[in-house]
């Protein structure tokens, strides 16, 4: 496999490190080489989170540069757009359609961008924009914490990894009571 | 066997392959997680301690028994710690001493982007940095075993993107250690930093620190890769790998043990390529010294002296000077509304600054913890912060400056015992009058809600003696206490007036715990439609679970409120700030509405 590079982001308290570490685990149960790097600054809540994964043969700094990322995940619809930049030409967009409102929409004069403008932001860089309504799945699921599983789901089909690869490390790292739920939260994201 | 890691855990585990015995530190960002992951090798022993000082002056008195000892703390932790490291470079150790700085280039959380390599050159102490997680492991070994072998402390200083960033790491065994009760080797001539003795270490440890620039020369990690020779790039720390990103081909000489500078290797590669740059994060630590050598290289005067050197910034930054072709356009990023950090649901500091926030007049001097969002809208209320502690001595300058409007300092509760101590003693000595608010969320919840002495457990779970901290504030002289529960705001309200008529020292203890340390969420609340009428009080508290709904008020033609359920853990703040009752619990029935 080529070097490739993911970049998660959303809002604290999603679930995106949780998530990013899996799939910097997952390159290296696939023979590769990987890192991963987080920005998470103050550790309360509510603020832009960002974690960087990059697989390869010999990967050198671990973070994706501008224009260098193959898979956005986003946990949160308008964080999608604002790493619009660091997309590699025609990359893999996987965003959550949740909306947080920020403070400066809800208390300040900003106004939350549509969804016509999200897309369109996307869109300049590539057509392969992929909407998951991962809350609601996890909901259904019984449990919203299922999120960051739904969200690996949708991402793992588009990554030549084999889903046991993707299951091996997510059942090494949830309780054995969580891991049917988490199981089914996977297939029913690499399904949607 | 191979794990991935983050440099943090990296340090404790080497910590722990290393034959660390006593570990100690202050959480701050990015370094809090290194005493963490060693908390789980019980071989260790290890202690968040009250402060960064008194965290190193542990560290050293377990180094002087013999044992290896680890200390961590953030960058501007090192200020706080700097008194003591000072003299133990001068006394020398026994046991290994290694020190851990987590700088923080880009300054993703702190009030400063100070460069701790000055620190190495400063206090005349060696320092090794490593560039990855594996690295960091290692280099905790090597710092342990130099500082034993050359009797000094050592400083390891890691980086945000070192500490918080993961990679492979081989992974090995703890030698066994002996635990068993030791005799301390009593040395007061070496130990007694008295002028009169400490006067013949001064020549020791210049001595030392010639010699050590010999061995810096002789040591793998500092290491010359030889590639195209046209180019030549000294570098250390991440930066190494950012460089590999941009001249994949180029010449390098990484340092691993940059300080004392191993003039004799960094002759000999510059001696070899034909063009030299010197690329490393914030100051010009390497270069100074490398051009005072007489030899003649680049790298501020091309590369920037704030933020991190990331492969965009070394790509911007030498396609400006040529070096390099430019890269391709990138598309314009689109404006987007910001996402600042907010006081989470639940939180008990929302209750102070919606108050400081109506009381205008009211000068606010804060401290570091998550309260400093206070400065922020929609509270706009802190007007200073600077360091850990600072809040009671400014406003202590306030008083004695005789400002005209009236003034609090505002510190959390873990800052209180780290730096908060000695001015509030201070106010009482000198006569002061100011308001000290004192927000005691039981824990330090910025850094990842770490154990103080205001908690009843210590790091690693074991039962604490839960300190007062009204008992302190009474011990230190003031009299005028107000205890005061975070989740009432008429109360604390009310405190805050009572403690700004007193005509004299006085303490406002707000208390609520950190919604991650309490006991959960409580049902959620919801906005009823027909009761709201679109004042936006309830706005003003910054909860992040209160939107403005798609409705407006049809007086006034502004939104409604309306409360996310997924986000809202029922605090009761709102409720008890809205005018008409239109806020409830959900199912129940709307306050003051007949049914």
């Amino acid at each position: 496999m080529n070097d490739t590079n993911f970049l998660f982001v959303g809002v604290g308290g999603q679930g995106i490190l949780t998530a990013s570490d899996i799939v910097a685990e997952v390159g290296l149960a696939a023979g590769l080489d990987a890192k991963k790097s987080e920005i998470h600054g103050f550790s309360q809540r509510g603020g832009v989170v960002e974690s960087h994964v990059r697989w390869g043969q010999r990967v050198g700094a671990p973070v994706a540069e501008l224009g260098t990322v193959d898979f956005l995940v986003s946990f949160e619809l308008l964080e999608s757009a604002r790493f619009v930049e660091h997309l590699r030409p025609n990359a893999v967009v996987i965003t959550n359609t949740q909306r947080i409102i920020p403070m400066s929409v809800s208390s300040g004069g900003y106004a939350y961008p549509a969804d016509g403008d999200i897309e369109k932001a996307l869109r300049s860089r590539t057509d392969q924009i992929y909407r998951i309504d991962a809350l609601a799945v996890a909901q259904e699921l019984g449990n919203p914490r299922l999120v960051n599983t739904v969200v690996l789901g949708a991402l793992s089909w588009h990554v030549p990894v084999d889903a046991a690869v993707w299951l091996d490390v997510i059942s090494r790292r949830v309780p054995p009571r969580h891991l049917n739920a988490n199981r089914q939260a996977f297939d029913t994201g690499r399904s949607s | 066997m191979r794990a991935l890691l983050s440099g943090n855990e990296a340090i404790a585990r080497g910590a722990y392959e290393y034959g660390v015995q006593v570990a100690t530190g202050y959480p701050g960002t990015p370094s809090s997680e290194i005493l963490e992951n060693i908390a789980r090798y019980p071989e260790i022993y290890a202690e968040w301690s009250v402060n960064e000082k008194v965290a190193m002056d542990a560290a050293i008195g377990a180094a002087y028994a013999g044992r290896r000892a680890l200390v961590t703390m953030k960058q501007v932790g090192m200020n706080v710690a700097s008194d003591s490291f000072f003299y133990a470079v001068y006394t020398g150790v026994k046991g290994g001493l290694l020190i851990v700085t987590a700088d923080d280039p880009g300054m993703y959380s702190s009030q400063n982007e100070q460069d701790n390599r000055h620190y190495a050159r400063f206090a005349k102490m060696p320092m090794v940095e490593p560039a990855d997680s594996q690295e960091a492991k290692d280099m905790v070994g090597l710092g342990l075993e130099l500082s034993e072998a050359w009797d000094t402390p050592v400083l390891l200083r890691t980086v945000m993107r070192i500490s918080h960033s993961g990679s492979p790491v081989e992974l090995g065994q703890r030698p066994p250690r002996d635990n068993s009760p030791v005799a301390l080797e009593r040395n007061p001539h070496k130990l007694v930093s008295t002028c009169l003795w400490a006067r013949d270490r001064h020549p020791v440890v210049e001595d030392r620190l010639q010699r050590l620039a010999e061995y810096a020369c002789t040591v793998s990690v500092n290491r010359i890769e030889w590639g195209d020779r046209r180019l030549g790039i000294v570098t250390s720390g991440p930066v190494y790998h950012y460089a590999h990103e941009v001249w994949p081909d180029a010449s390098y000489l990484k340092l691993g043990l940059p300080y004392p500078l191993p003039t004799a290797l960094i002759r000999r590669f510059a001696d070899g390529v034909e063009r030299l740059l010197v690329l490393e994060e914030l100051d010009p630590f390497l270069e100074e010294q490398i051009k005072a050598l007489g030899i003649s290289c680049q790298g501020k005067a091309l590369f920037p002296l704030t933020g991190e050197l990331t492969p965009a910034v070394l790509v911007e930054s030498a396609a400006a000077a040529g070096l390099i072709a430019a890269p391709p356009p990138l598309p314009p990023p689109l404006p987007l509304p910001g996402r600042s950090p907010v006081f989470c649901p639940g939180c008990p500091h929302r209750s102070t600054f919606y108050l400081l926030n109506r009381m205008k007049n009211v000068v606010v001097a804060g401290d570091i913890g998550c309260y400093n969002l206070g400065a922020l809208p929609p509270f706009d209320a802190t007007d200073t912060m600077g360091s850990m502690g600072a809040s009671i001595g400014v406003a202590h300058g306030f008083d004695v400056a005789n400002i005209s409007d009236p003034f609090v300092a505002v510190i959390g509760d873990s800052t209180f015992f780290h730096a908060g101590i000695a001015p509030l003693l201070n106010i009482v000595h000198n006569g002061g009058k100011s308001t000290v608010v004192i927000l005691d969320n039981h824990t330090t919840a910025m850094t990842g809600h770490q154990d103080h002495p205001g908690t009843a457990v210590r790091l690693g779970g074991a039962p604490a003696t839960r300190v007062d901290i009204a008992d302190v504030v009474q011990a230190c002289g003031v009299h005028d206490v107000h205890r005061v529960n975070a989740f009432e705001i008429k109360a604390v309200r009310r405190a805050l007036k009572d403690a700004l008529a007193f005509d004299g020292p006085s303490v406002v203890l707000v208390e609520g715990p950190c919604f991650f340390v309490g006991p959960g969420p409580a049902g959620a609340y919801e906005v009823d439609p027909a009761a709201c009428v679109a004042c936006g009080v309830c706005f003003r508290l910054g909860c992040p679970a209160i939107v403005r709904s798609d409705e407006v008020y049809p007086a006034n033609g502004k939104p409604q409120a309306f409360i996310d359920p997924v986000l809202c853990v029922g605090c009761d703040m709102c409720a008890q700030v809205c005018g008409p009752g239109a806020i409830h619990p959900v199912d129940e029935p709307v306050s003051g509405v007949e049914q």
